[in-house]
């Protein structure tokens, strides 16, 4: 191919020039010498070169340009099977090959990577591997994980990367801007460790591999939480150290359950509802699960800051049953000095049942009519609907109703229920302020009636909520961890030139087409006869156009 | 010296190339010239090795698409004229663009993309007008049409380029990052290479076709913009801030903007071919002959390809640089690489084995519906490293 690449195709014989349809004849007076001229310099005028040949009662001159187009086509198929070569080589091809002949198999326990058995291991001899690894702030790895199939392999590095510092910056509006890590190459082949700064986009090419930032996670981040008890009538909080990803088992209400952390976040940017601003930070978060004893286990989110709703202040409590699921939030009310210990005593008020009598009686439901026995018999039951309330919410007290009343009493005796239960939360809460040494002599102001509301709102959806313990996020000490992507790809030294000339050969395919222009020269008594032919494999119309102009030309300088 | 020789002299002499450009062809080359000197002198201190590189290449290639296509220059001096402008009207930043009259209403990116797509949609009627009624006149309204819509676009995209560095100097960005603004990108690449071979081929009568594409594009954009508010602009993700998008999505959009300019062309060759077979007196004889349009379709799918291959090795090479691998089997790369196959078989068909006519139109055109997921379906259905612009 190459060579007909270079053909000039001198053996053409004129009937074949003739049948082309870019094809045109003279009767000429000039000489040979001066049409053989004006041909070859026409040729060469557009870009073709020429090779010229005497036949027995011929001369042929034979033009071609446009020979990239061929060179083209070489290049582009080369090219691709450079690109597969390479492409195989940082392929998973070889691991595979090695797993089937059993010399690796992945490991799919969760541990330790220095416990990973050999046979999940490769050796800093893998010419070829694309894995990652999360290393917190501090601290350095000479191994990294390589996914595969479902579980993992382990690839040694010849060097360890110390993460100094991870960093995360962010635009004004509060969306990330950039994510950065100082690593630390330590290698014994080096005088002195290497620093680098790498960052999205900004990779480290260390001794032929190279290490990318990739994603970043909680590196094991203290926490300190205040655990609330949701039920029963404690009053304190209690005071519980935890770092992320670890456990703790607890026995609470004598039932064993097990505290996950799972993450926590310095920043959480959702949308504002403000106009003026896009973004807003809500502050730190903790992300845990609650496992209780089959097992179940419900994902929490709870938030550091109080965020504001309709003019509150509010802690939220994001709870779901699995990750598939949004969160929904349990909005537990701030008191005026910014924390959760009023609702806190509301609540355990609500479960004390010595307050609940005090409470009942001095309501007085029955008036002074009922004979005392059967007026204690009434406050118990009146108490008995608060802890049907704060267990179950206000549809436990509704389905109470219907299972017991028939459905002609059940509107009147619901609305008398929703008084009562409204009377004695109500009593509670202004004992709770009093208690705070709040001034109740006058009444409550509107601010404390709407705490009052939405504490009575939360404690309703507690029922619900799925742990018997509020945590609050109370203090932390930040740790993160860069997750670094390290890979090598010997291949990507064929892949890239292959690359290179795939794009070359295929604008050399298209754009520089091979042609070809042939004048056939023969002696008659008074002058020449020329032909003149062309003839193109692709672009034909644009080919007969330029043919066109060209024999315009040659008509224009021998027949004038 | 014999009077052929000097015939053939005269005649080599007036064919020159350089003998053939006119006053105004230097001209352009004058202005250009100076444009891009001043860019060096007020900005050369801020410029890398690179970015000089390719301002010195920007200006050589626009004298010379401006000498090979004349209205590119009108085009160029419109954009030019209109940006500075709406740039200009920015005194007390972006608040400026509803106090400001001109901006409010012709210059800012908002309003310009408005103009934008309000003209696409009245230019693809104009063109089914002008082929319908047969009138010249028309064909003629639809071109300034196209054109107008085209400059009103570039100045949308260039406003909003420096809109982007207003909000803050670190938002700021080229107008190629969003599912909005490349959609603007593809159907302003798209008209231009349209009206390319409408010059070329001096026929109007496939304006209405090729038209219709880009008014999709322009309903999806509306719809996304009002229903989404997709046309606000959002400061770039760290993945996405690196010197390859400035490359790598025009590149694609190139493509993308060919492969469906081929398979409008295509449409149309399916329409002339069943005229063909029936009323010779049929309005769709008035498109340009099967030659013409096979030619059309092939080439606009070369173009497409050759650049379709320059984006996807570009977005390798980027790929590379920021997730750590050239190839990751990323739905958008693999859908990419389905197109490009499927590109490269139609090439091979008409090459090797020299298929024309209806089945490789037919071809054509489904193809665009393979590109269609590959620019948009991966992004809604599937989910992956390229997943900006999420419906």
């Amino acid at each position: 191919m190459l060579r007909e690449m270079r053909e000039y195709r001198q053996n053409i014989q004129l009937n074949t020039l003739e049948s082309y349809s870019n094809t045109h004849r003279w009767a000429l007076t000039q000489s040979m010498a001066d049409t053989q001229h004006v041909a070859q310099k026409i040729f060469s005028h557009h870009g073709y070169s020429a090779r010229l040949k005497d036949g027995d009662n011929h001369r042929l001159i034979s033009g071609m340009k446009g020979a990239g187009s061929r060179l083209g086509y070489i290049l582009t198929h080369l090219a691709i099977v450079l690109i597969c070569i390479g492409g195989l080589m940082d392929g998973n091809a070889i691991l595979k090959a090695r797993e089937m002949l059993g010399q690796i198999a992945p490991e799919t326990r969760n541990i330790a990577a220095s416990d990973v058995p050999e046979i999940s291991r490769l050796g800093v001899n893998n010419q070829s591997f694309r894995g990652s690894v999360s290393i917190p702030e501090g601290r350095q790895t000479d191994v990294l994980f390589l996914n595969y199939k479902d579980g993992y392999l382990v690839q040694e590095l010849p060097f360890s990367v110390e993460v100094k510092d991870f960093r995360i910056e962010h635009y004004d509006s509060g969306q990330p801007k950039s994510f950065e890590s100082d690593l630390v190459i330590h290698d014994k082949r080096l005088g002195e460790p290497l620093e680098q700064t790498i960052s999205v986009n900004h990779p480290l090419i260390y001794d032929g591999y190279s290490l990318y930032q990739a994603s970043f996670s909680d590196g094991g981040s203290e926490l300190e939480l205040l655990a609330w008890p949701l039920v029963g009538a404690a009053k304190e909080a209690k005071k519980i150290e935890i770092k992320v990803g670890d456990e703790l088992e607890m026995n609470l209400y004598n039932e064993p359950w097990i505290l996950e952390t799972s993450d926590f976040r310095l920043f959480n940017i959702n949308p504002s509802e403000d106009p003026t601003k896009k973004f807003k930070n809500a502050g730190p978060s903790v992300q845990f699960k609650m496992r209780n004893k089959t097992g179940e286990a419900k994902e929490f989110l709870n938030y550091m800051v109080p965020v504001e709703r309709d003019g509150a202040l509010y802690y939220l409590s994001g709870v779901r049953g699995s990750p598939a699921e949004e969160f929904r939030y349990l909005y537990v009310p701030v008191d005026d000095a910014g924390r959760v210990d009023r609702f806190m005593k509301y609540l355990h008020g609500l479960a004390d049942e010595e307050l609940l009598q005090r409470v009942a009686a001095e309501q007085n439901f029955s008036g002074s009519s009922l004979p005392s026995n059967e007026a204690a018999q009434l406050n118990k039951a009146m108490v008995g609907l608060v802890s049907l309330f704060v267990e179950n919410g206000m549809q436990a007290v509704i389905a109470q109703v219907e299972k017991n009343v028939p459905a002609e009493k059940r509107e009147e005796v619901s609305k008398l229920y929703v008084r009562v239960l409204q009377k004695i939360l109500g009593a509670v809460y202004v004992d709770v302020l009093a208690e705070e040494g709040v001034d109740v002599s006058l009444g409550v102001d509107e601010k404390k009636a709407e705490f009052f509301d939405a504490a009575t709102a939360a404690i309703g959806a507690i029922g619900r909520y799925g742990s018997p313990i509020y945590f609050q996020l109370s203090g932390f000490v930040h740790h993160q961890a860069s997750g670094l992507q390290i890979a090598k790809a010997p291949g990507k030294n064929l892949v890239y030139p292959g690359c290179a000339m795939l794009i070359l050969g295929v604008f050399l395919m298209f754009y520089a087409p091979q042609q070809r222009l042939w004048a056939w020269l023969e002696q008659t008594d008074d002058g020449v006869t020329l032909v003149l032919a062309g003839n193109t494999i692709r672009n034909k119309l644009d080919f007969s156009k330029q043919y066109q102009q060209i024999q315009a030309q040659f008509d224009r300088v021998l027949t004038s | 010296m014999n009077s052929t020789r000097e015939a053939l002299e005269y005649e080599l002499d007036q064919q020159s190339f350089w003998k053939g450009l006119s006053a105004f062809d230097w001209l352009w080359a004058v202005v250009v010239l100076i444009g891009s000197g001043y860019a060096y002198a007020s900005y050369a201190t801020l410029m890398d090795g690179y970015e000089k590189g390719i301002l010195l290449s920007t200006g050589v290639s626009l004298v010379a698409l401006g000498w090979h296509w004349k209205e590119i220059r009108g085009l160029s001096l419109a954009v030019f004229v209109l940006s500075i402008f709406g740039i200009s009207r920015y005194v007390n930043g972006l608040a400026d663009a509803d106090v400001d009259f001109f901006l409010r209403f012709l210059v800012s990116s908002q309003s310009a993309i408005m103009w934008m797509s309000a003209l696409y949609v009245l230019a693809t009627l104009t063109y089914f007008i002008a082929f319908f009624t047969r009138s010249e006149f028309s064909g003629k309204v639809a071109s300034a049409m196209t054109w107008s819509a085209t400059t009103m676009g570039l100045v949308g995209l260039m406003v909003r380029w420096r809109e982007s560095y207003l909000i803050g100097l670190d938002v700021g960005h080229i107008p190629v990052s969003n599912l909005y603004e490349v959609f603007i990108l593809f159907s302003i690449i798209t008209a231009l290479l349209y009206l390319f071979y409408e010059r070329r081929y001096q026929t109007r009568m496939l304006g209405g076709f090729v038209l219709l594409v880009i008014s999709a594009a322009v309903a999806f954009l509306l719809w996304y913009a009002f229903d989404r508010d997709a046309a606000d602009i959002q400061p770039l993700v760290p993945a996405l801030k690196s010197y390859w998008m400035k490359i790598h999505v025009p590149a694609n959009f190139v493509g993308y903007g060919a492969f469906a300019l081929a398979a409008m062309v295509a449409t149309a060759y399916l329409i002339r071919v069943k005229a063909e077979q029936g009323d010779s007196n049929s309005i769709a004889m008035t498109l340009p002959t099967l030659d013409i349009l096979d030619d059309l379709i092939y080439k606009s799918i070369a173009l497409g390809f050759a650049f379709f291959t320059l984006a996807t090795i570009l977005g390798a090479l980027w790929a590379a640089e920021a997730w750590g691998g050239y190839w990751s089997w990323d739905p958008k790369e693999t859908w990419a690489l389905i197109v490009w196959l499927n590109y490269a078989a139609w090439l091979h068909m008409r090459l090797t084995k020299g298929w024309r006519g209806k089945p490789m139109a037919i071809w054509a055109i489904v193809g665009l519906f393979v590109t269609l997921f590959a620019f948009l379906g991966v992004n809604m259905f599937l989910s992956g490293l390229h997943s900006y612009g999420e419906l």
